[in-house]
């Protein structure tokens, strides 16, 4: 997207010259506790008939800080749900990776951790530079942990990154601030997350970042929330490395192998559509459990063929904008507004709800702001609470939330794929795929 | 957060602790409240493991012996996990569990159904 860091062993460098080249970078979510296995996860990844990033996701005791807990699982044998990155030495995970991350195969530690610094220096001791998360995405949704506890780990966290500029490597950090909770937080307050999450990077010294925006449950609103995505980072982040991220839908996902890999589609096709660099893809085994090797090499060069076939197609005409645009810039004056320090702006904002995350339960987040999905299936606010959003946005108020209201929005994406993967399959009389009778209308256990 | 509103429909107060609650917090939590079910909602694959832990510390407890303790959602990394899984969390301590899908939510309705009955009457 724009110039700075772009020397080929540096991740932002890699994803830089795969977009001028017209290839999508690909790349899977992946983490598995044994080194053997993780290798050859990293190894099938990069073997893929795609252009891939590796990636390893650090298991949730890590994640936690609670390394006992993962010292203990790994002395067990037990099976994590990820790589215990700070648990093993540096030596184990250096021969994890050697041979494999390269200049032409970035790999990225992903963990989802509030108090990451263990992490960050088990990247760095084991020769790898790119990693991801934020001070707010990596602590409302998933942790108990206080704001302002974050916001000061990610301070330090960031400057241990940093420091690697010294030698001559240009790390890189993404934002997940795009992905907040994973559905029905709409697109405004998202891309203003990502874009004010890469400036408080950038003020603790890093020079290269991605700003990620997840999937929705509207491919129109969703093409308008890139675009704005990418002119605001133009704006406010000119002097650094930067791309765009899109997330596969994260909420729940279609429990039909043909629904799934369609809304993969989907994702595919907004990344190319929107100039985006890369796409974090989701796989056919998403609804049922951690997704093997297999599935995710499937949906990685399934993503890679819609993304080229996308790129030989007529360009999309131009994109309406409905305000997410304003929205999002109107969220992100409010908490620069607050002080030169966007860290201690960021707390500040959520203690006064300007900024105010729906359904997220945080004791930090104020709780008063609703979402929904309209007529046409767009992400809309049913309450705005504290967030200076007058003139802006007109919440749509109205009825109470109910446990079917909530779990209809919830389930949105997961019932137009699968319902019109079903209905395909009737036409074509062939028997239904591998769950896809027991798909329409479930109920999901959790959330 | 559908938990909360699927039980306060069902005519419940409902304190919702959030995610990641250490067991520390659940077992003060539980013992300033007192409530007549706890429910353990887990998506992150190490539930089986989590909930044996929690489970035996919160049993050890005289107050919350006997306290209605069930447990729901993904419990092992390769989905459900059968009823050897199932077995060892009954085992344990807990009073029901239930894998991820559609008949699970059906029956932790009807279970709570019961309890209620049986606390009621």
């Amino acid at each position: 997207m724009s110039g700075g860091a772009d020397t080929a062993d540096s991740f932002g460098g890699f994803v830089a010259c795969a977009h001028r080249a017209g290839r999508l970078v690909v790349q899977p979510r992946m983490g598995m506790s044994r080194p053997r296995d993780m290798r050859a996860g990293l190894l099938a990844t990069k073997r893929a008939n795609a252009t891939t990033a590796g990636t390893i996701t650090v298991d949730s005791y890590t994640r936690m800080g609670d390394h006992s807990a993962a010292r203990a699982a790994v002395a067990a044998r037990a099976s994590l749900n990820g790589y215990p990155i700070v648990t093993y030495d540096r030596g184990v995970t250096r021969a994890v990776l050697d041979g494999v991350a390269e200049a032409g195969f970035p790999v990225q530690v992903r963990h989802g951790s509030p108090c990451p610094e263990a992490i960050f220096a088990a990247l760095i001791d084991a020769g790898l530079h790119a990693t991801e998360g934020g001070p707010v995405s990596y602590c409302l949704p998933y942790s108990r942990a206080p704001l302002a506890d974050s916001v000061r780990n990610w301070t330090r966290a960031c400057q241990l990154l940093a420091r690697l500029r010294d030698k001559g490597l240009e790390p890189h950090l993404e934002s997940f601030g795009g992905c907040m909770m994973g559905q029905l937080c709409p697109p405004g307050l998202l891309i203003a997350l990502s874009v004010l999450e890469c400036m408080f990077f950038r003020q603790h010294g890093i020079r290269s970042v991605s700003l990620s925006y997840a999937q929705q449950t509207s491919a129109d609103q969703d093409a308008e929330a890139v675009l704005a995505l990418r002119r605001l980072a133009a704006e406010w982040l000119p002097d650094v490395d930067s791309h765009v991220v899109i997330y596969a839908y994260m909420g729940v996902y279609p429990r039909t192998p043909d629904g799934a890999l369609s809304l993969l589609a989907e994702a595919a096709r907004l990344a190319v559509r929107t100039g985006a660099s890369r796409l974090i893809v989701k796989t056919v085994s998403e609804a049922h459990r951690i997704p093997s090797v297999a599935d995710n090499v499937l949906a990685l060069e399934t993503a890679a063929a819609v993304a080229a076939a996308e790129r030989r197609a007529p360009a999309p005409g131009p994109v309406p904008d409905t305000g997410i645009y304003a929205e999002a810039r109107a969220l992100m004056h409010a908490v620069l507004d607050l002080g030169e320090d966007i860290g201690r702006g960021l707390r500040q904002a959520f203690q006064r709800g300007y900024l105010d995350i729906p359904y997220c339960l945080h004791p930090d987040n104020a709780r008063k702001a609703r979402s929904y999905v309209d007529e046409a299936g767009r992400l809309q606010w049913a309450s705005t609470g504290a967030m200076p959003l007058h003139g802006v946005v007109q919440p749509a108020g109205g009825a109470e939330l109910t446990a079917s209201g909530l779990l209809a929005a919830l389930s949105y994406v997961e019932r137009k794929y699968d319902g019109a993967s079903i209905k395909a399959g009737a036409v074509r009389q062939l028997p239904a795929a591998d769950g896809g009778t027991d798909a329409a209308g479930e109920l999901k256990g959790a959330m | 957060m559908f938990l909360q509103l699927v039980l306060e429909e069902l005519g419940h107060q409902v304190a919702n602790l959030g995610p990641c609650v250490p067991d520390s917090l659940l077992i003060s939590e539980c013992l300033r409240l007192r409530p007549t079910l706890v429910v353990v909602s887990t998506v992150n694959g190490h539930g089986f493991f989590d909930g044996m832990r929690l489970i035996s510390r919160l049993r050890a407890r005289d107050e919350l012996a006997a306290t209605a303790v069930v447990i729901g959602g993904k419990l092992g990394i390769a989905g459900p996990g059968g009823e050897w899984s199932r077995r060892q969390l009954l085992a344990a301590g807990f009073d029901a569990v239930y894998e991820d899908g559609a008949a699970s939510m059906v029956a932790f309705r009807s279970y709570v159904g019961r309890l209620t009955a049986s606390v009621n009457g």
